[in-house]
């Protein structure tokens, strides 16, 4: 078995009186792609918060690279290289598509608050990069032709792109993808599977929260079944196929 | 910094430097020194509003912190407008600190409700503390700045000192608005959520952002005390607050120069009113300073349903229109 990479134990988040993750565990595994599906509600995207920091566990741990993370603001959590998306994309609509990007080299450049107020752009090397490598994540997502477009004026498909290129551009050792195929058509849906493959050979461990099925069935290598925020299953995608209890979760049995 | 930001510099140095030599008026002249000030103040606020979407409504306190810090100083302590002003500023900074890091730590508005407190309680302690800030009575007879041997008592050196110190600080706040520090900024703007998953400090930028904008009306602040050397509790009310965020919004908060707009078009308006005042007088319709307020207000009612993006956003797409009917046009012509 491949090294772990992301470990969540006895994980718990109650919102008052509501679970909306209970006693959680999933491990997982670098290099992989691991689904969670469950139905609406079942406390997906709340695990996405807890790992990343947007929302404390009620209890439990949350173990990254062997560290233990809960409980750490989301700035430090993206500097120690877990990225995200959110299912609402969450572009910065009043900067270009190029400058979106730009933000997610924030990790991996340092020009702080008063060398920035002294010296214009121009007299910092650093900025001319931070513009390089950027440019070089909207070419991996195959939308650099978009770069000075203001990235609020792109089509849903092309903003669900630049979120994936910004959450690249941080370099992360791990991705997290809140729905990245909703609201896409067909087409848009496979390109989305061959990107997050692309991502997969980039050695970044994907975790993927979705709910087109055959998206998540084809490039999977593990599927967590998330109900009313327990895990309910989890193995490969043929496996989950036949699991009698993921059946009666998502028929209602 | 795009080119078209240095190209906007270096208009402003050439009008700046003209202007003088149109304008023989000491009046108007000083006029544009307060235009100066005001610029100033609303560089910061616009630093603030338009790029890290928080809103002050107490600048006008800061203001008068920098003002008080330059009177008391100098007049009662006898310390240079120099070291005054420095001063003014650190106070204006850690006061800022006290005031913003419990209410910038959260999401939302709460920095403006904090704000408008604070302009209260300032204001109400330069009319009260007698002792130490001369209550309604002010404090008189601050010094002239010195630049090296120079003395900047006339109105027109203090023109091109004040404008000067806008361009300088048109200049650092254009540095950062293009830089890693301000893209974050902007990016909390846009989503703090996200911003903070990409490993921006948000809380940190946001008050880092709102000490500079106090620092710079603060500057402004003690560079009124210095020009009119004369101080009293009247201008840094909450009104004034209010006018500066009118400015900032009818330029168009999103960007620094719409700000810069607003702030100089909202400071001769009074002029211009009471101009027009004087040359309709003749048919018997006269004009009464006290209105001002209303005619402020109905301007930012009308911006923000007609031109949410401030006046620069409006004039920009007014142009962006007027030359793409060219181009339709033209190709309707040609081809």
């Amino acid at each position: 078995m491949a090294e772990s990479i992301l470990e969540l134990k006895n994980l718990c988040k109650y919102f008052g009186g509501v679970v909306a993750v209970d006693h959680l565990n999933i491990t997982v595994e670098q290099g992989k792609i691991i689904s969670i599906i469950g139905p609406n509600g079942a406390g997906k995207t709340t695990i996405f918060n807890l790992i990343t920091g947007f929302v404390r566990p009620s209890s439990g741990k949350i173990f990254y690279d062997g560290k233990e993370i809960n409980g750490l603001k989301p700035y430090v959590i993206a500097k120690m290289q877990i990225a995200r998306t959110f299912q609402n994309v969450q572009i910065f609509p009043q900067m270009t598509v190029l400058e979106n990007v730009m933000v997610g080299r924030h990790v991996r450049s340092r020009s702080g608050f008063i060398f920035s107020t002294l010296f214009p752009p121009v007299f910092r090397t650093e900025e001319k990069k931070i513009r390089e490598d950027a440019m070089q994540f909207l070419d991996i997502v195959g939308i650099s032709h978009f770069a000075k477009n203001t990235a609020g004026s792109l089509p849903l498909g092309n903003q669900r792109q630049l979120e994936i290129a910004r959450a690249l551009a941080v370099e992360p050792k791990l991705i997290l993808l809140d729905e990245p195929a909703s609201g896409l058509n067909t087409r848009e849906t496979l390109n989305m599977g061959k990107l997050i493959e692309k991502i997969k050979k980039m050695k970044i461990t994907v975790v993927l929260v979705e709910h087109d099925m055959e998206l998540v069935m084809d490039i999977s290598d593990k599927v967590n079944v998330v109900n009313f925020g327990r895990c309910i299953a989890s193995g490969n995608p043929i496996e989950i196929q036949s699991d009698p209890d993921v059946i009666a979760a998502y028929l209602g049995g | 910094m795009g080119h078209r930001d240095y190209i906007g510099l270096i208009i402003m140095v050439v009008v700046v430097a003209l202007i003088p030599r149109l304008i023989e008026n000491d009046y108007y002249i000083g006029i544009l020194v307060f235009t100066a000030l005001n610029c100033l103040t609303c560089m910061g606020l616009c630093l603030l509003m338009g790029y890290a979407g928080q809103i002050s409504l107490g600048h006008s306190a800061f203001f008068g912190l920098g003002a008080y810090a330059t009177g008391i100083l100098t007049v009662t302590l006898g310390w240079s407008p120099w070291a005054a002003m420095g001063a003014g500023a650190c106070l204006a900074a850690l006061v800022a600190v006290v005031v913003g890091v419990p209410s910038l730590r959260l999401k939302g508005h709460y920095l403006a409700m904090a704000t408008l407190g604070f302009g209260a309680i300032v204001h109400i302690v330069f009319v009260a503390a007698v002792n130490l800030t001369g209550g309604p009575n002010g404090i008189a007879g601050i010094p002239h700045l010195h630049l090296f041997s120079f003395e900047l008592s006339t109105d027109k050196s203090f023109f091109y000192f004040s404008w000067a110190a806008v361009i300088l600080g048109l200049f650092f706040a254009l540095n950062l608005i293009h830089s890693r520090v301000g893209r974050g900024l902007r990016a909390i703007h846009g989503s703090q959520d996200a911003a903070g998953s990409l490993g921006v400090n948000t809380a940190r930028y946001k008050i880092q952002i709102f000490i500079l904008s106090a620092v710079y009306a603060s500057v402004a602040g003690s560079l009124y005390a210095n020009f009119v050397n004369y101080i009293d509790p009247g201008p840094f009310d909450v009104m004034h607050s209010v006018l500066l965020v009118t400015m900032v919004a009818v330029g168009g908060m999103h960007n620094i120069w719409g700000a810069l707009i607003g702030a100089v078009l909202l400071s001769i308006l009074p002029e211009f009113l009471s101009a027009l005042s004087d040359y309709f007088g003749g048919v018997g319709i006269s004009y009464n300073p006290d209105y001002d307020m209303l005619i402020y207000g109905g301007i930012l009612l009308a911006i923000m349903l007609f031109l949410p993006g401030g006046l620069f956003d409006g004039f920009r797409n007014l142009l962006r229109l007027s030359f793409n009917t060219m181009d339709n046009i033209k190709k309707r012509v040609f081809s």
